[in-house]
């Protein structure tokens, strides 16, 4: 009785993005399980919504939009965090890592993860997926100005945690150094 | 003053960091479970 046959459903392709769902899942919820329970929360919308989708656009992004806002709406409904979009909270409770010039990629991760919700959301999306502003503004329902600023703010702010202030010198001094290392830590991760 | 290429090489280091750690956990295997689930989602919409 089903007359949508063949590879034109979308819905064939949810596997695809699976990793990458995964992925974003953990960066938002920073625990393995949770992450888990929403990815399978998201297939289960995406699935019986799959009407919702215009063929032709980006499945990736549609399936983002959903496991985002499904995160957001949960944490609402949970009031378990704080409200916090500029990581004040976060950053009282990072004890600061040594500055001499070599970051170390473990300092990077936990920095990250020190970041407020809508932080980590907004430098996956721009910063790791390379979405546009205008993209990401529409994935998560807000102004594209809100996107950029927030962006901004979001990499300002892990740049204080790892002991790197925007407007120091820090990095011109050893930017050599700085850059080579984290250069050569990214070609091993491959 | 001049602070305009250094925070932009900044803003590079950041990105680059930030698609490792995304990298990192792109790289975990998916577990069955969400297959098994696309499985069952599929075998239930037969049924109609």
């Amino acid at each position: 009785m089903n007359s949508a046959t063949g590879a034109s459903d979308p819905r064939e392709e949810i596997l695809i993005h699976l990793p990458a769902l995964r992925a974003f899942a953990i960066s938002l919820t920073r625990n393995p399980s949770q992450a888990d329970d929403l990815v399978q929360d998201t297939i289960v919308k995406a699935w019986s919504n799959i009407d919702k989708f215009a063929v032709g656009t980006d499945l990736r992004a549609w399936l983002f939009t959903i496991l985002r806002n499904t995160f957001f709406s949960d944490r609402r409904k949970k009031k378990r965090e704080v409200a916090d979009p500029d990581g004040l909270h976060a950053q009282t409770l990072f004890d600061k890592p040594h500055h001499d010039g070599r970051l170390a990629f473990a300092d990077f991760t936990r920095a990250f993860y020190e970041l407020s919700d809508e932080h980590r959301e907004v430098l996956i999306l721009v910063g790791a997926n390379g979405y546009s502003c205008e993209e990401a503004a529409e994935m998560m329902g807000v102004a594209v100005g809100t996107v950029k600023s927030r962006t901004s703010r979001a990499r300002n702010r892990l740049a204080q945690l790892l002991g790197m202030e925007p407007g120091e010198d820090v990095l011109a001094g050893d930017s050599g150094a700085t850059l080579a290392v984290l250069s050569r830590s990214g070609t091993q991760a491959a | 003053m001049n602070n305009a290429p250094r925070k932009s090489s900044l803003q590079q280091q950041i990105d680059e960091n930030l698609k490792r750690v995304y990298e990192e956990t792109l790289k975990e295997e998916v577990p069955d479970r969400f297959v098994q689930l696309l499985e069952q989602l599929k075998a239930k919409e037969r049924e109609k």
